[in-house]
């Protein structure tokens, strides 16, 4: 099939473009980026006053399969994710059982081959059951298609056990994904620790529990000389240690998630369940410099976190209840409407945090709108706002933070594999 | 002034107005409880439902009676024996008691802000009993009415809060009391024991049991609670008495009619001295009293205005203010 998009405004970081332009597509790749294309196309379609640029790539992603398909499953996260603008997927492997042998990444595999409606790539588990003790076969497991490792939802607690993980992902030259918590320090919080904890009569979970271990995997990651990236950055003293190492020439990249620059620790007041999440939220001093880690590129990517659980595991008592939310539908518009409306990014900028660089860090061919690249497009109406609707939802999950919410910018269409999807708010 | 809430669930959302309120009412209610036949009709025809998910005998006693005396119908659900113990949830249990067409569950929750959420997903009225380590109101402002009744004002007055701040609901719920009617508030415990912010609240902080006793005109003593942990107790005990302990010695060099306070029950010993307990400036037992009274007026207030909400003549007031704020960022 032959498309042809008109009149868009083209942005495209990785070729630093930013104009009004055509794209052609042709056979799901890009043939032709340029202004006026004259060709014989399928299907037409204008895009004057939208944005185009390269479809999403979300580094950090729940699916829940295998195990907990009453959650989320590879289909309906995939399929939320397209929605979101969103063409490829880190699925993360804290699955049941975890992604951490050949044996359980094959049966996520035959899932992604049956069901999935974007490009999910696999994250392995780094240690048996993510427990932290026992590395994983990591060159099996890279060798049948991880892309990364990550224990994700735990840190591992032994300083050895995490340089032997270090050194071993070194030598098969994969990405190591640091869910960095010291759990000594975050000792069961349910928020951010602070005069909102002391306020709701909840637990605090401290900064400290996650920069102590950010600074110890960067330490780590020094010595070994391995590529790590660190996952759902939510505080101050975080930011400033990964620029401190970033200055040093530490190879490590970062991640935080759409709720870390939007929301403050008092959105929790009410005990409503949809804003709790580890790391928690923080106060309003970190969210200013998450906004400015973004924006001065500490911060190298968005990624949602996306983490679906049911109403049964939400709709409890707060300290029951489970950590995190949904993310894949809204994070698109919820980082425009939070971050360009604050002058801090543009939208190249956001293109980079949202596709380039994600692809860089997973070293994947994806968030360009290069010619002959997979054509995984999407336009965005940058002038259209909409509110959050819980009903609207496409994940099997909505224990969203951002329901109710009025957003301004809106996924109209997403281009993967040669066919076009359009969305309706 | 009207009552306008179908909920008491904190003093944190009350204005002061709203306390004055429940004071003056609770003052009228006091009487009922020395006449020969310690009842009104006030609630006549109501039911009232104590879900108690902890242990409680003192609270749920003068809920008890305070019900009684307001002659509803009570009905006591311990949660040990319930269908809780099958795995219903919260919201269930609820909408189950509002099905039996209850008209005010009254409850003791070990998680903070479960009383909220049970009050958002019932119509019926729901007063908190205490939950977790957030708030527990009706303790607070049957505190407040004995120090309004021992001393005639709160205005002003100093109050020093001892004991484990961090982990007590006792405590928060006097500390936003006692602030937004004009006491000045101290809060007094060893370092690990007083929360993150705790300033935020508007209290001083000390760690010295001494300077927390100088210049207060009331102490109200929080119970500590060594439970949690069999083998260190008892020499941390010990060392608690010694360190933060009421004694006479301490009192000797505080205010002359200094007003000792404790919600009960009182560890002998440990927080006070027996002596402390039953001497001139405690008044423990009168909070007890007070606390039938305190606890008529609430449950005559939400059931009175939640009638009136029933019948379209106001809104209830859903949620917490603070919570539409939070999500504006």
């Amino acid at each position: 099939m032959k498309i042809l998009i008109k009149d868009g405004r083209v942005v495209d970081p990785a070729n630093k473009f930013d104009e009004v332009a055509d794209i052609f597509v042709e056979d799901a790749r890009i043939f032709k980026v340029a202004k006026n294309i004259k060709a014989d196309a399928d299907k037409i379609i204008e895009a004057q006053g939208k944005i185009v640029m390269p479809g999403l790539v979300d580094m950090h992603v729940h699916l829940r399969e295998p195990g907990r398909e009453d959650k989320e499953t590879v289909c309906s996260g995939s399929r939320a994710a397209l929605a979101g603008g969103i063409t490829s997927v880190l699925a993360m492997p804290n699955t049941e059982p975890a992604i951490d042998s050949v044996e359980h990444l094959k049966i996520l595999k035959e899932a992604i081959q049956k069901s999935a409606k974007n490009n999910v790539f696999i994250c392995a588990a780094i240690t048996k059951g993510r427990q932290g003790e026992a590395l994983n076969d990591i060159a099996s497991l890279k060798k049948s298609g991880a892309i990364a490792l990550s224990d994700d939802g735990a840190s591992i607690e032994s300083d050895s056990v995490m340089l032997e993980a270090l050194k071993a992902a070194t030598k098969e030259e994969i990405l190591v994904i640091c869910h960095s918590e010291d759990k000594k320090l975050s000792n069961g919080g349910q928020v951010n620790s602070g005069f909102t904890s002391t306020r709701l009569g909840l637990r605090g979970v401290s900064s400290e529990s996650e920069y102590k271990r950010i600074e110890r995997d960067i330490d780590l990651a020094e010595k070994t000389g391995a590529s790590i990236h660190i996952a759902h950055v939510s505080c101050k003293e975080s930011v400033e240690i990964i620029s401190k190492a970033k200055k040093r020439g530490v190879e490590v990249t970062c991640e935080t998630a759409p709720h870390y620059f939007s929301f403050n620790d008092e959105a929790v007041l009410g005990y409503d369940t949809n804003f709790k999440m580890n790391p928690p939220l923080r106060s309003k001093e970190d969210v200013l410099a998450i906004r400015k880690g973004l924006a001065d590129g500490t911060i190298d990517a968005i990624a949602s976190d996306h983490a679906p659980h049911t109403e049964n595991e939400k709709d409890i008592e707060f300290e029951r209840a489970e950590f995190g939310v949904i993310g894949l539908e809204t994070e698109l518009a919820v980082s425009a409407t939070e971050l360009l409306g604050d002058c801090l990014l543009n939208w190249t900028k956001l293109a980079e945090k949202m596709a380039l660089n994600p692809s860089r860090i997973l070293g994947i061919n994806k968030g360009t709108l290069s010619v002959g690249a997979d054509a995984d497009i999407i336009i965005v109406n940058p002038a259209k706002e909409w509110i959050v609707k819980k009903e609207k939802f496409l994940s099997k999950s909505r224990n969203s933070a951002f329901v109710g919410r009025t957003l301004k910018g809106f996924v109209e269409y997403t281009f993967y594999k040669g066919k076009v999807y359009k969305w309706n708010s | 002034m009207n009552w306008t809430r179908k909920d008491l669930l904190g003093l944190e959302e009350l204005s002061k107005e709203e306390m004055e309120l429940i004071l003056s009412t609770a003052e009228s209610f006091k009487e009922v409880s020395i006449r020969e036949i310690k009842k009104v009709p006030a609630l006549r025809g109501k039911t009232v439902v104590n879900l108690f998910y902890e242990p409680s005998t003192r609270t749920r006693v003068s809920f008890e009676v305070a019900a009684k005396r307001l002659s509803a119908d009570v009905i006591n659900i311990a949660a040990e024996t319930s269908s809780v113990k099958k795995g219903e949830t919260l919201i269930d249990t609820g909408r189950n008691i509002e099905a039996l067409k209850a008209d005010i569950i009254v409850m003791r929750h070990n998680c903070s802000g479960a009383a909220a959420m049970l009050s958002r997903n019932v119509n019926l009225s729901v007063v908190n009993a205490g939950d977790g380590w957030h708030e527990h109101p009706t303790q607070a402002l049957l505190d407040i009415f004995t120090l309004k009744e021992k001393l005639g004002r709160i205005e002003g007055l100093n109050v020093s809060i001892v004991g484990d701040i961090a982990h007590s609901r006792v405590a928060r719920s006097n500390i936003w009391g006692l602030t937004k009617l004009g006491a000045k508030v101290t809060v007094c415990a060893p370092k690990m024991l007083i929360p993150p912010g705790i300033e935020g609240m508007n209290v001083n902080v000390t760690y010295d049991i001494g300077s927390a006793l100088k210049e207060a005109d009331a102490v109200n003593v929080l119970r500590m609670q060594f439970e949690r942990d069999g083998e260190t107790a008892f020499p941390r005990q010990l060392e608690y008495f010694k360190e933060f302990g009421i004694t006479e010695d301490r009192l000797n060099k505080a205010k002359k009619d200094i007003i000792v306070m404790h919600p009960g029950p009182i560890n002998r010993g440990i927080e006070m001295s027996s002596a402390v307990a039953d001497g001139a400036h405690s008044v423990i037992l009168e909070q007890v009293t007070n606390g039938i009274a305190v606890r008529m007026a609430v449950l005559f207030l939400v059931a009175q205005a939640n009638e009136k909400i029933k019948n379209g003549l106001f809104d209830s007031p859903q949620g917490h203010p603070e919570r539409l704020k939070g999500a504006e960022g």
